[in-house]
């Protein structure tokens, strides 16, 4: 619990230092706030030791139901906006995860992929119901009944996303913790044994799925409304790839370490196209492979090992 | 004592292969059963077939009563039948005692994702099995910590946690060094008379199966070529020529 | 009917691009994602290479060369900086590994920026040079009719031949059917695995040296590739040579035939029949192994 409260401290001190600061930052900091969100919707699959390559398609989807929404009720308020397209990736990944869930590693990853890659053609393909490659446009809504000019509605989603992550470490690292958490983090080391003590694998592997895609969801919601524009890029494998880049980076052992590793690729992107003008993809590439191999288990995995070494939980 | 698990006419066999061969069997409540045989005789394949790892070809198995033919591990599980294995089936990111709080909780119809792990558990229960195992000592350490004697008692203790009527255990002393071996079985009778759990278990040492079972089971070719008490079956001529190799 | 020689002809490329992509997989057992940037690379190398040797000239032979040396080069450079990059994961996580390989792709992708820029490259030669022919009064270009699919075919029995029939190629069979036991029979699995490399990112690379003349190449084809390889070797089976084939041309066809009954759907094909393979058959309409299914 102290390492939450650590964490959440550090990132709040560190998000709203710099929007202070430097107010220019304000956007690149929720978006690499929405990239944590997703992130840690691929941590959560880590800790049973399945990746999935489509995640991206539950931000996607939440996303497109915001912008659709916000086009055809213009007077819905940001926060039904985002409760709505959360809402809609949980569905859809209770439904999807309902038979994805029977298959493992390479499968599960690879069935992930396929299932986003259909939803990323078919947006691309129906221009008159999605816009097509050209995307949707969000319109800013009232957020809890305020209208608010440009800069004051970026604030108030700096503010709104920080929350979000904030309650979103502190709920996912409860259940990290709990029975089902800890239960699905033994999916990872010994399935068959959970099967053997009676407990369904399928069934948490389901709860951990449709918790992952409604982080995803919540996710792109925020996103969409930040860009003011969804595009099927959002549902892309490269963007998959992004998360489950950033879920490494950040590693399984805290809620927290999703955010930390998003905050790092957003600045390591920022940090690169100035130095070395348009060869960020080259650096993170490069830090990927370097951090997979003197970190695999990603920043916070130095943690994990940490309390093992001191030997047993807190 | 009522007659806890029963097979009719168990079969599996692939193509030409019979490796289970209608076998007849029966277990009363409250017996400690020592399955013994030459490796590939059957006897893991009779308790994978029990167990519900595999589906068999013919034949049923009913536990106290139920038919549990070709129902799944999760089912059996819950009907009170738990099993050892012979490669410690653990959870080896987590704890010792985490491992126990895991097993306990295995009992209830629903996990819960809030309430932390250890708070849900049953701590006076893992408290009782630890003591019994003789585990306290090294309950908050990794699993990955332990030797292979202690890794099979953690084993046997997770399938305690269960509450389960009848304990299956899988050569529950191989891979233990020969000085732990008794210590191991010595804790290990101890506690399932402490939960009056009914046992079978699968070994190969025959000092430990003259010592600890009230009856015997010989396996040889897929079938079961005597049962009875241990004295009687260990002396039985064929036994000794073909599982023991004298 | 005229969609199948389309799909014909598009089942080739595939097939190419896939076949090193399910090769390299089936000896090292690595999905590599990079292979996205050999196909991309390859192309524009040989574009590269015929404006370089053709300059507009009118020979085949120069432009086939141009091709076919591209394709070489990109295969043999990176082929061998990917191996000796994973040799340096070589017991790790394949996942971990499979990531080692996307942070491969990022970096090729932005290499291939740097040396090619953003504009699209299209140097088309010799499929003018190829001429044409005439098809139930269709007019179709020979290159696509015949010189691709001709090419996918010729490749795909060399291969089997080269696997068949040669000592490397069946040393290299024998790695991927049991890599422990290979080593004990005194092969030498590094050789085997860089050759395999090697070969492997030629394949990719020919691929998109063979697509180059037919298509745009612009930042991106190469994300847009892997995937669509990924759709062939799923369904086919990861490690399947033969089965690649078939899907290829299963898709390739399916493509088609949507084009001309439903064009909107015609992008989205590959993966919805990747997506009823993976649920029907995990393990690839061709392997014969088991897939992890619970």
């Amino acid at each position: 619990m102290r390492y939450t409260i650590y964490g959440a401290v550090a990132l709040s001190v560190v998000v709203l230092g710099l929007a202070a600061a430097f107010p220019w930052l304000k956007l690149p900091l929720i978006l690499a706030l929405c990239y944590g969100l997703a992130a840690l919707g691929i941590v959560v699959l880590l800790r049973a030791g399945q990746i999935s390559f489509g995640h991206a398609m539950y931000a996607c989807i939440a996303g497109y139901v915001v912008a659709y929404l916000s086009q055809r009720f213009p007077h819905l308020d940001g926060f039904a906006l985002i409760g709505l397209g959360t809402l809609a990736s949980l569905v859809a990944g209770m439904l999807i995860g309902a038979f994805v869930v029977r298959y493992r590693e390479i499968f599960f990853g690879m069935l992930n992929l396929a299932l986003s890659m259909v939803l990323f053609t078919l947006l691309g393909k129906f221009y008159a119901y999605t816009g097509g490659t050209d995307g949707l446009r969000v319109g800013r809504p009232t957020l809890l009944g305020v209208e608010l000019a440009r800069n004051g509605f970026e604030t108030a989603l700096l503010v709104l996303v920080l929350v979000c992550s904030l309650l979103v470490i502190w709920g996912v690292q409860r259940y990290f913790r709990s029975s089902a958490g800890e239960a699905l983090m033994a999916m990872k080391s010994n399935e068959m044994r959970l099967e053997y003590l009676g407990i369904s694998a399928k069934k948490l592997l389901w709860q951990g799925y449709v918790l992952s895609a409604g982080l995803c969801g919540l996710s792109g919601a925020l996103f969409g409304l930040s860009q003011g524009l969804v595009t099927p890029e959002m549902g892309y494998w490269l963007r998959s790839g992004e998360f489950v880049f950033i879920a490494i980076l950040g590693g399984s052992g805290h809620a927290v370490g999703a955010f930390v590793g998003a905050l790092l690729y957003e600045f390591l992107k920022m940090y690169a196209a100035v130095l070395v003008s348009g060869a960020w993809q080259l650096l993170l590439g490069a830090t990927l492979i370097v951090i997979i191999y003197f970190l695999p288990s990603g920043l916070t995995g130095l943690l994990r090992k940490r309390r093992a070494a001191l030997g047993g939980e807190q | 004592m009522s007659s806890l698990l029963q097979t009719r006419g168990l079969t599996l066999a692939f193509g030409g292969l019979v490796v289970a061969n209608g076998i007849d069997f029966n277990l009363e409540e409250g017996e400690r059963l020592a399955v013994i045989g030459q490796n590939g005789a059957g006897k893991t394949t009779f308790i994978n077939i029990c167990t519900g790892l595999i589906r068999p070809t013919a034949g049923q198995v009913s536990f106290a009563g139920t038919d549990i033919t070709g129902r799944s591990p999760r089912h059996i599980v819950r009907q009170g039948m738990a099993r050892s294995f012979q490669l410690p089936q653990l959870f080896l990111d987590h704890s010792v005692r985490q491992c126990l709080e895991l097993a306990g909780m295995a009992r209830q119809p629903r996990l819960p994702f809030w309430r932390p792990l250890r708070r849900s558990a049953d701590g006076a229960a893992v408290d009782r099995v630890l003591e019994l195992v003789s585990l306290a000592e090294r309950q908050h350490e990794p699993v990955s910590n332990l030797p292979e004697g202690q890794r099979k008692l953690l084993d046997v203790a997770m399938s305690l946690m269960l509450q389960p009527r009848l304990l299956i255990m899988d050569e529950p002393t191989s891979g233990v060094s020969s000085e732990e071996k008794h210590g191991v079985m010595e804790i290990l009778m101890r506690a399932l008379d402490e939960q009056k759990v009914t046992a079978i278990f699968v070994e190969h040492d025959v000092d430990i199966v003259r010592r600890y079972a009230t009856r015997v089971a010989a396996w040889i070719s897929g079938g079961i070529a005597a049962d009875g008490k241990p004295d009687a079956v260990l002396a039985d001529p064929t036994v000794q020529r073909q599982v023991l190799g004298v | 009917m005229l969609a199948l020689l389309d799909g014909v002809s598009y089942a080739g490329l595939l097939f190419l691009v896939a076949l090193g992509l399910t090769f390299i997989f089936g000896v090292v057992r690595i999905l590599n994602v990079a292979h996205g940037s050999l196909y991309a690379c390859g192309g524009y190398a040989a574009a590269t290479l015929g404006l370089w040797m053709g300059q507009g000239g009118d020979s085949l032979a120069l432009s086939l060369g141009a091709l076919l040396g591209g394709a070489l080069l990109v295969g043999i450079v990176l082929g061998t900086v990917l191996m000796l990059l994973l040799r340096q994961f070589q017991d790790r996580d394949p996942i971990l590994q499979l990531l080692v390989t996307f942070g491969a792709f990022m970096i090729f992708e932005d290499l291939q920026r740097m040396i090619w820029g953003t504009q699209p490259y299209f140097v088309s030669d010799v499929v003018n040079q190829m001429g044409t022919s005439e098809l139930l009064g269709v007019v179709y270009m020979n290159y696509q009719l015949l010189f691709v699919p001709g090419a996918a075919v010729a490749v795909y029995l060399l291969l089997q031949w080269f696997l068949r029939r040669t000592l490397m190629g069946r040393q290299i069979v024998a790695v991927t059917h049991d890599r422990e036991v290979a080593t004990a029979m005194g092969i030498n699995a590094k050789r085997v695995a860089y050759l395999t490399f090697v070969v492997g990112a030629m394949l990719g690379s020919l691929g998109g040296a063979l697509a180059s003349p037919t298509t745009s190449l612009v930042p991106g084809i190469g994300a847009d590739m892997i995937v669509l390889s990924f759709a062939v070797v799923a369904s086919a089976g990861l490690g399947q040579i033969s089965g690649a084939l078939i899907v290829a041309l299963m898709i390739g066809l399916a493509r088609s035939f949507c084009v001309y009954l439903m064009p909107e759907m015609e992008v989205v094909m590959p993966y919805v029949i990747m997506v009823l393979v993976l649920l029907m058959r995990p393990q690839g309409l061709f392997t014969v192994a088991q897939a992890r299914r619970i």
